[in-house]
């Protein structure tokens, strides 16, 4: 299969622009003839289904939970890049670009990224005149702080919780849709398969989670926005009901699954505590801002803190290994997630954690809150004010920046981060790889669209922080309503589809056996405990470091798991009513192919970029080391149950010179 | 720690409900839905259903998860959801009451489901700023004082879980809707169609089955992100406004 990229020609400042310009566009008399699905409804997906509604297509919307409003977009904390240079400290579309492909280690399509530094600033724009309410500064125009791999302040926030706000004004926008009728919303719904019609995706086959039945939903073409797969480690920050399913179910029709293996870890998440965890949380990157991570020197000051014998505040200054300002100087604590997850993970094998688990690493605010007390003491006009004043005005300063974060870190831990350094270690996060789509975003099923976490295009082997809303917006808002139209335009004279057609009869039939296959094994053991045990495989192969070996081995073991899985598995309930454990048995079948796929994508990339790293490459120092000669190349795979099938697609750097990617 | 739980079970809501008893061997680290999860996993081995419930984020951000808690909406902690509940909140040996919100406005789906797509009627009904994608002028355009951009972020942060209707005697949704009302009125982009938001809202809420409000306060005590009252006396008096200087019908 040759993959094309459909990158317009021109110099890359320019292919955006002139392409839009030349792009085919559909009538506004015909858009009203053209059906829409769209396959979730978080940030990418509402504002698609907005935007596209407000354009005058018939849109259906879909989503497995009982209102829009609960996408795992929602859960966002830190923020939404924009290259608005406000704060003029040298931003601009060029360097937001050029930090995204250097963050992501040059596994990026360029033309892809600098679209989306371009679309970054209408974002905001669009966001501001919906009501949301972003972080502002005294003369009442919008704040910015900075994030992980870049030397700017270019980051919009609302507080703690901008990809809520993000999401509730993409959600307003579709609810104004859904009032005028532009927009049919079909909530608890989920998707169970895609259907083809000669070559082109014209369909779903979803089940009502409420009653249990499958529906045929027919349309012109299909957008899926269904998020990240990081569930598929059982342990992340992704919400529980988060899941590959309808990204997979379109893989099964011939859809490609580009850079599987591309995961984010995230450095500062509250670290594991028992057995019965369900999920991490995520504290938020900018607390890298002004908190300090280190481990202590000494095996003895490490021990005592694991025995409770000491606290972190008994290591004195000169015993503490700030070991990313160390190893890092230029970028210190701001170094990328990769890198700064990795660099925690060496501490941890060291010997060096600071819990019980031995995994966990001090993210600590004192230097921090006495900074800022010490400004604070000063803008009020005290001179030589004691400690307890210091640090009482640092806090109230730390607080009013990161309030809801120490809240919620003191609710699931029962410490309190003020007083003590915060524990913190990595956790799975995001997922850079996803559907392969072309600069369309169509993928290489005719018909077939793919945004936001979903689709893989954007970040290359790593992203950057406060990246995925601007990338899930962009794509909403401002991408797919033009690019649509290449693939509509073509479709004008094709009349509504029906979902009487053969196609759609022998899917919904297919899907109605596998469903019944699942509550029919009665075998013995939970759904939850087939998913925990493929959790464990991925992180322990292909997790936040691999190697061959381990992988052939995980590969192995998730192939007999798979096969235990449809052997051993118990569904209880029936397939035609409310049955949470039917929908996750679903989810957990797909994410036992899906972890396979993972394993040889991971395998077959020997060498070291962003989020992937293999044991086997790295350098003298321990870094990750690229080969850019053999792996300058998107890895797209095939499903096939035997041995899934590589397609490459070249990546060509026409701007970006190709380097060593370096924070030090 | 050993609790006893009781637990309510209604196949749907056209089936009658009851609470149901078990026990639970807990630890102090797990939120309130590990625990149930650890339930759930026991009903399963002895091949029983599990205990329908709602959940996603477990952050306290999405807003789904919605079970009273001994007679609370979300339970005992003052700010909180009950993903973010913890059982260090518990004594080993106690009783836990667990029951679905409860108010005509969200039938039961099952267990502890309800349905509250109410509230999703109530933001079609008019809170959003009709503003479509690419008509923005620049962010920066129209400053925002620091404070005001404060208050609206308050009353934006509403999560929608329906906490407070599941506290109050009337089944009222005023809190969730002047959260909006509040959010989208106090910015300059939401001010222009402010009368008829208000109007149409307060209409939506009314069509909904929801109950009227008489001050009782509940909503706000029990609001897991502790929305103020203050939204309600300024939605009252907005819609009084309205009704009266405009002559704005919806």
């Amino acid at each position: 299969m040759k993959l094309n990229s459909n990158i317009p020609e021109g110099p890359l400042a320019d292919k955006w622009t002139n392409y839009r310009g030349k792009m085919n566009l559909v009538a506004p008399n015909n858009k009203r003839r053209i059906d829409i699905i769209v396959v979730g409804t978080g940030l990418a997906g509402a504002s698609a289904a907005a935007t596209l509604a407000e354009l005058g297509y018939n849109v259906s919307a879909f989503t497995f939970h009982d209102s829009p409003r609960r996408a795992h977009s929602i859960a966002a904390q830190g923020g939404i890049n924009a290259a608005k240079n406000y704060q003029n400290d040298g931003d601009s579309v060029y360097r937001l670009f050029y930090d995204t492909i250097k963050g992501g280690d040059y596994r990026s399509r360029e033309a892809n990224v600098h679209r989306l530094a371009e679309a970054s600033r209408s974002i905001i724009d669009q966001c501001v005149a919906q009501g949301v309410p972003f972080a502002r500064e005294y003369g009442g125009l919008l704040a910015n702080r900075s994030f992980g791999g870049v030397q700017v302040s270019r980051t919009f926030y609302a507080r703690g919780q901008t990809g809520q706000q993000l999401l509730l004004g993409a959600y307003q926008a579709l609810s104004r849709q859904i009032a005028t009728g532009n927009v049919k919303m079909y909530n608890r719904h989920e998707m169970l398969d895609l259907v083809m019609v000669d070559g082109k995706a014209r369909g779903i086959i979803a089940r009502n989670l409420l009653t249990g039945k499958l529906e045929r939903h027919a349309a012109h073409c299909v957008v899926l926005a269904t998020g990240g797969y990081g569930n598929v480690f059982y342990l992340s920050t992704n919400a529980m009901g988060s899941n590959v399913t309808a990204g997979w179910r379109a893989v099964k029709r011939g859809a490609l699954m580009a850079n599987p293996c591309y995961t984010q870890i995230h450095p500062t998440c509250i670290p594991v505590s028992g057995e019965y965890q369900s999920k991490l949380t995520l504290m938020s990157e900018s607390l890298r801002n002004d908190g300090r991570v280190w481990v202590p020197k000494n095996m003895d000051d490490v021990m005592a803190i694991r025995e409770g014998r000491k606290t972190g505040n008994d290591i004195p200054e000169e015993d503490r290994d700030y070991y990313l300002e160390r190893r890092y100087p230029a970028f210190g604590n701001l170094v990328p997630r990769d890198v700064a997850s990795r660099a925690a993970k060496t501490a941890c094998d060291e010997g060096r954690g600071v819990n019980q688990t031995g995994l966990a690493v001090f993210l600590d605010f004192a230097a921090a809150i006495e900074r800022y007390g010490k400004a604070e003491a000063h803008t009020q006009g005290l001179h030589n004010p004691d400690k307890g004043t210091i640090t009482r005005l640092g806090e109230e300063v730390v607080k009013a920046k990161y309030g809801n974060l120490f809240q919620m870190y003191e609710k699931i831990t029962g410490e309190n981060p003020y007083k003590l350094p915060m524990k913190i270690y990595p956790a799975v996060h995001y997922t850079m790889g996803g559907l392969w789509v072309d600069y369309n975003l169509e993928t290489n099923v005719p018909g077939l669209f793919c945004l936001g976490e979903a689709n893989f295009s954007d970040h290359g082997a790593n992203r950057l922080g406060a990246s995925a809303l601007m990338q899930g917006l962009a794509d909403g808002y401002f991408v797919i309503p033009y690019t649509i139209g290449q693939f509509l335009s073509k479709e004008i004279r094709t009349p509504k589809i029906s979902s009487d057609l053969p196609e759609f009869e022998a899917a919904e039939n297919a899907t109605k056996e596998r469903v019944e296959k699942l509550i029919n094994i009665k075998g013995n053991q939970s759904v939850e405990s087939f998913h925990r045990r493929l959790g464990k495989i991925m992180w322990e192969y292909c997790g936040m470091s691999r190697n061959a070996e381990g992988l052939k081995k995980g590969r192995q073991m998730i192939r007999e798991l798979r096969a235990e899985f449809w052997r051993d598995v118990f569904v209880p309930g029936t397939a035609d009513e409310f049955n949470p454990e039917l929908e996750k048995a679903c989810r957990v079948a797909d994410f036992l192919e899906l972890g396979e796929v993972m394993m040889v994508d991971a395998l077959d990339r020997n060498e070291s970029c962003g989020g992937h790293f293999r044991e086997e490459y790295r350098s003298e120092e321990g870094e990750a080391a690229r080969n850019d000669a053999d792996y300058t190349y998107v890895a797209a795979w095939e499903w096939n149950d035997e041995q899934p099938i590589l397609h490459k697609e070249e990546l060509v750097f026409e701007n970006v010179e190709l380097k060593t990617r370096s924070y030090k | 720690m050993k609790l006893n739980l009781k637990v309510w079970r209604q196949r749907s809501n056209n089936d009658k409900g009851a609470f149901a008893t078990y026990q639970v061997e807990a630890n102090e680290h797990m939120s309130f839905l590990e625990m149930l999860d650890v339930l759930n996993e026991q009903l399963i081995a002895k091949k029983e259903t599990p205990v329908a419930f709602e959940h996603d984020c477990r952050e306290g951000i999405c807003g789904a998860c919605s079970m009273v808690i001994n007679g609370r909406p979300h339970g005992p902690q003052q700010g909180t959801t009950t993903c973010q509940l913890h059982m260090r909140a518990f004594e080993d040996g106690d009783t836990i009451f667990i029951e679905p919100f409860r108010a005509r406005a969200f039938p039961v789906v099952k267990d502890l489901v309800v349905d509250r797509s109410g509230f999703d009627r109530i933001i079609q009904s008019g809170g959003f700023v009709s503003v479509n994608t690419g008509q923005a002028q620049d962010g920066n355009a129209i400053p925002i004082e620091k404070d005001l951009a404060g208050e609206a972020f308050d009353a934006a942060t509403c999560i929608g879980c329906g906490a407070c209707v599941a506290a109050c005697p009337n089944g009222a949704a005023m809190l969730f809707t002047s959260a909006k009302v509040t959010h989208l009125g106090l910015l300059p982009q939401g001010k222009v169609e402010h009368s008829k938001r208000v109007l149409s809202m307060v209409k939506a809420m009314d069509e909904e089955g929801f109950g009227m409000c008489s001050n009782v306060g509940a909503c706000s005590v029990e609001c897991p992100k502790e929305i103020s009252l203050e939204n309600i006396a300024r939605m009252n008096r907005d819609y009084i406004g309205a009704s009266l200087a405009s002559d704005k019908t919806v």
